[in-house]
């Protein structure tokens, strides 16, 4: 009972980080831009929020910080390919490079060091529910908030007037120019509100996950966020489903892997990215439904007539 | 008019220029309209008219000169600017979005947060008053051209509107849904509104307009009244001088059958696209055939699969000269004499960043161009140069960029090289859209004379005038379907116009009876 209940936890909390950073890509994305640079925004919001937690041992205070970080790189991107019209792709592989190195340079001192503390628990159910309420109590607070994340972007996008105008910026700039919509600002904010959540996913990594700080412990994740987000057809739903399915992966190799299984542990490690991909392209294959949620304009940069 | 220096205009322009990098686009534009007034802007394709209408629309901002609004100088600051003042404008390549509802786009466009069925209920209310029906509910793909543009002009009305821009709206209606947007554009006039009206079909604007003002190369060379004009006085004033005709003499029509379609049906891989079902035509050797339609009713699909860019299936749908092709590919038709010429000319017919004798290369390669594999450059700028001279392309010659040439030139040159190819079968798509008018009669006589010299020519084109003038026979298509040809001496716009909405007569089971076509007609 305890194993199934740690299981799931564990699956929960392995998804998370790729939840915070795919829907906040994919608010991007909706509005038609395309940020290669959450792995960097990943990373340097891992790092902030570490130092923060280090120094003041208030995760929320981390958590913030690394929102913060992770937008100011997203700000950086925005106004290189938004007011300066640079190449969207160029510039957020640039971005992903740029952030693997600064937060390389800025967690120099931190190599290897842990947290020592953590304490925040779940929530506690008034009774008791045979494997929901230790599931519940196990799990830390940042998995409620990307629940509360995907109930937010679900009706942001689908029900709310202002998720109404960011589609229609991603479906046609030069219409919604037409009619009047400041499409430039929409996607900087759309942009920046991206970026914040990629660093929110960094700092889930490095103050609940793992809890320590390495070079490069993102590991990849920012990529598969952004495949996520194109192999969800753009649709909330179906980017918990794939983080979960990653999480669960990741979950099932490592107790297979302490459990000894005799198989090259590189080709285990290799498993959750190949399976979420996997997975992904088989039940994207609809060409309708790509049709009709995928952002027209993605990544082409829009000139507001002169 | 006596009271018009008492009474402000409505709207009004003085001196307004405009140029872009390359071209001119208005140059000193002065222009009245009147309140309740529906008044044309006249011009061919090139002459300003859209830049004027972004200017008023706040799109594009003058470079000089001045906007008066009830009498009062205004800059229009940018579109939403322009719908405060009571300013609408339906585009001629629509500004909706296709992935989200009727409700929704329209939503987008109201002032404040109006929650969807209240703006439901408003789109419900204005079909009703000016006879606009649509499903407030449906997604914008799914709906017809004319159907889209009723929700453009709805969208307009739901506003408290003082000025409405229509840019050529009739270029993509068929002649009775044209009547009805007469209709709707003469009741809006009657409540007091201002209508522009921007076209470049002379009998139209004779029909709807109380006022026109013409405009040629960024210029405005003259204002009248259409009621009192001919067709021909108003030519002049728009290209300079006479309209000139194509000569079309008589077919014979007994050549042999070049290009057969004999029971095509194709899904359409585009959800958004249309599928054939059991499409039959020939054209033999020496005559035009002409398709009509509304775009989008499966045009694209049909001429994809004739000229093999997408292969079909069933071997026996397409035969060209005897041979079925129908598995083969665009290289291999064209070796058995299928030319082709899509619409888009920049990207499909042409590589825009390549010179002409590049862009010769590209289909006309069988021209003694290659010798061994290698490229004889002599014979392809030779090529490029005999088309550029017989063709009468306006251009820096051979090594010129595709995409410095105007659309009528560049259009000259590419029905050019495939007509010097000698062609046993040339299929067209949109032969003069977008093109001038001295351009686009050139073309047709080029058409024309291709098939006196034997050739089986399918022309396929949303201009009725254009069809009228050139083919032989006529067909239309509607819904992935397509109807028997009929001779154009048989026939008339009016009846290949009721066939455009998908009614027509079955050649088997005889005609449709009048009163259901009328019924049809009424909604």
């Amino acid at each position: 009972m305890d194993m199934v209940v740690s299981v799931i936890a564990a699956t929960l909390g392995a998804g998370t980080p790729l939840i915070f950073a795919a829907l906040g890509e994919l608010v991007a994305e909706k509005s038609g831009v395309l940020n290669l640079g959450v792995e960097g925004m990943m990373l340097v919001g891992a790092i902030v929020a570490f130092i923060t937690m280090r120094s003041t041992g208030d995760l929320w205070l981390g958590v913030a910080v690394a929102g913060v970080a992770g937008a100011l790189m997203a700000l950086l991107f925005a106004f290189a390919t938004l007011t300066l019209q640079a190449n969207q792709v160029a510039a957020g592989l640039a971005l992903a490079i740029f952030g693997a190195g600064v937060s390389a340079f800025i967690g120099k001192g931190f190599v290897g060091v842990t947290l020592e503390n953590r304490a925040d628990a779940g929530l506690s159910l008034p009774i008791d529910i045979p494997l929901l309420s230790p599931l519940l109590h196990s799990l830390h607070p940042l998995v409620y908030v990307s629940w509360l994340l995907f109930a937010g972007v679900s009706w942001f996008l689908f029900r709310s007037r202002a998720g109404l105008v960011l589609r229609a910026v991603g479906e046609s700039p030069a219409s919604a120019h037409a009619v009047g919509y400041p499409v430039i600002r929409i996607r900087y904010l759309a942009t920046l509100f991206g970026g914040a959540m990629a660093g929110i996913g960094g700092a889930y990594l490095s103050l609940v996950y793992a809890p320590l700080w390495l070079e490069g412990m993102v590991a990849g994740r920012g990529w598969i966020a952004l495949a996520l987000v194109v192999f969800a057809t753009w649709r909330p739903a179906r980017v918990m489903l794939g983080a979960y399915l990653f999480g669960g992966i990741t979950i099932v190799q490592y107790f297979a892997q302490s459990a000894g299984v005799a198989f090259a542990t590189q080709f285990m490690s290799m498993l959750p990215y190949l399976a979420t991909i996997v997975v992904l392209v088989v039940i994207s294959r609809d060409v309708a439904m790509i049709r009709l949620n995928a952002p027209v304009s993605l990544g082409k940069p829009f000139h507001p007539g002169v | 008019m006596a009271a018009r220096n008492d009474n402000p205009a409505r709207l009004e322009l003085r001196g307004i220029c405009k140029s872009y990098p390359a071209v001119v686009a208005n140059d000193g534009i002065d222009l009245r309209v009147m309140p309740g007034e529906i008044h044309a802007v006249l011009g061919e394709n090139g002459a300003g008219k859209s830049t004027l209408m972004k200017i008023i629309y706040g799109v594009v901002k003058p470079d000089a000169g001045e906007i008066l609004w009830h009498g009062a100088r205004i800059d229009v600051a940018s579109p939403a600017h322009a719908r405060e003042l009571g300013i609408g404008m339906v585009f001629q390549h629509f500004s909706l979005f296709e992935t989200l509802t009727v409700a929704e786009n329209v939503a987008l466009v109201l002032p404040g947060n109006p929650g969807l069925d209240d703006v439901a209920a408003r789109i419900g209310g204005v079909s009703e008053r000016y006879g606009l029906t649509v499903d407030p509910r449906a997604l914008v793909h799914s709906l017809s051209i004319g159907e889209r543009q009723r929700v453009e002009i709805i969208r307009c009305l739901l506003q408290d509107l003082q000025l409405l821009i229509m840019d050529e709206p009739t270029s993509v209606l068929t002649p009775q849904a044209a009547t009805r947007l007469f209709e709707t554009l003469r009741q809006v006039a009657g409540e007091g509104c201002s209508v522009l009206y921007i076209s470049h079909k002379l009998d139209e604007i004779k029909a709807l307009c109380h006022r026109a003002t013409v405009l040629r190369a960024a210029k405005v060379t003259g204002t009248c009244e259409p009621q009192r004009e001919t067709a021909a006085s108003m030519a002049r004033l728009m290209i300079g001088r006479d309209l000139p005709k194509c000569n079309h003499p008589e077919a014979a029509g007994d050549g042999e059958e070049r290009l057969v379609v004999n029971g095509l049906s194709l899904v359409c891989d585009d959800p958004f696209g249309t599928d054939l079902a059991d499409i039959r035509l020939a054209v033999r050797s020496g005559e035009i055939l002409g398709i009509a339609g509304i775009s989008g009713n499966g045009q694209q699909e049909l001429l994809a699969a004739l000229s093999g860019e997408r292969s079909t299936p069933d071997d026996d749908a397409i035969h060209v000269c005897g041979i079925a092709v129908a598995r083969l590919g665009a290289a291999a038709r064209r070796r058995l004499g299928l030319c082709f010429i899509p619409e888009e000319r920049l990207g499909r017919a042409a590589i825009p960043s390549m010179s002409l004798a590049d862009n010769a290369l590209l289909t006309a390669h069988a021209q003694r161009m290659v010798a061994l594999g290698m490229l004889r450059s002599d014979a392809i700028t030779d090529f490029a140069r005999r088309c550029i001279d017989d063709f009468d392309v306006k251009c820096a010659g051979p090594h010129a960029e595709a995409k410095s040439l105007s659309g009528g030139n560049l259009q000259k040159f590419i029905v050019g090289r495939e007509v010097m190819q000698h062609p046993k079968v040339l299929v067209v798509s949109q032969p003069t859209w977008g093109v001038d008018v001295g351009a686009a009669v050139s073309i047709r006589q080029s058409l024309i004379e291709l098939r006196n010299a034997g050739a089986a020519v399918l022309v396929v084109s949303e201009d009725l005038e254009e069809l009228f003038e050139i083919c032989d026979r006529i067909a239309v298509m509607a819904n992935g379907r397509l109807s028997h040809a009929k001779r154009v001496t048989e026939t008339d716009v009016e009846e290949i116009g009721v066939w455009m909405s998908g009614l027509w007569p079955d050649q088997v089971a005889g005609p449709v009876s009048a009163p259901l076509v009328e019924s049809l007609h009424a909604t």
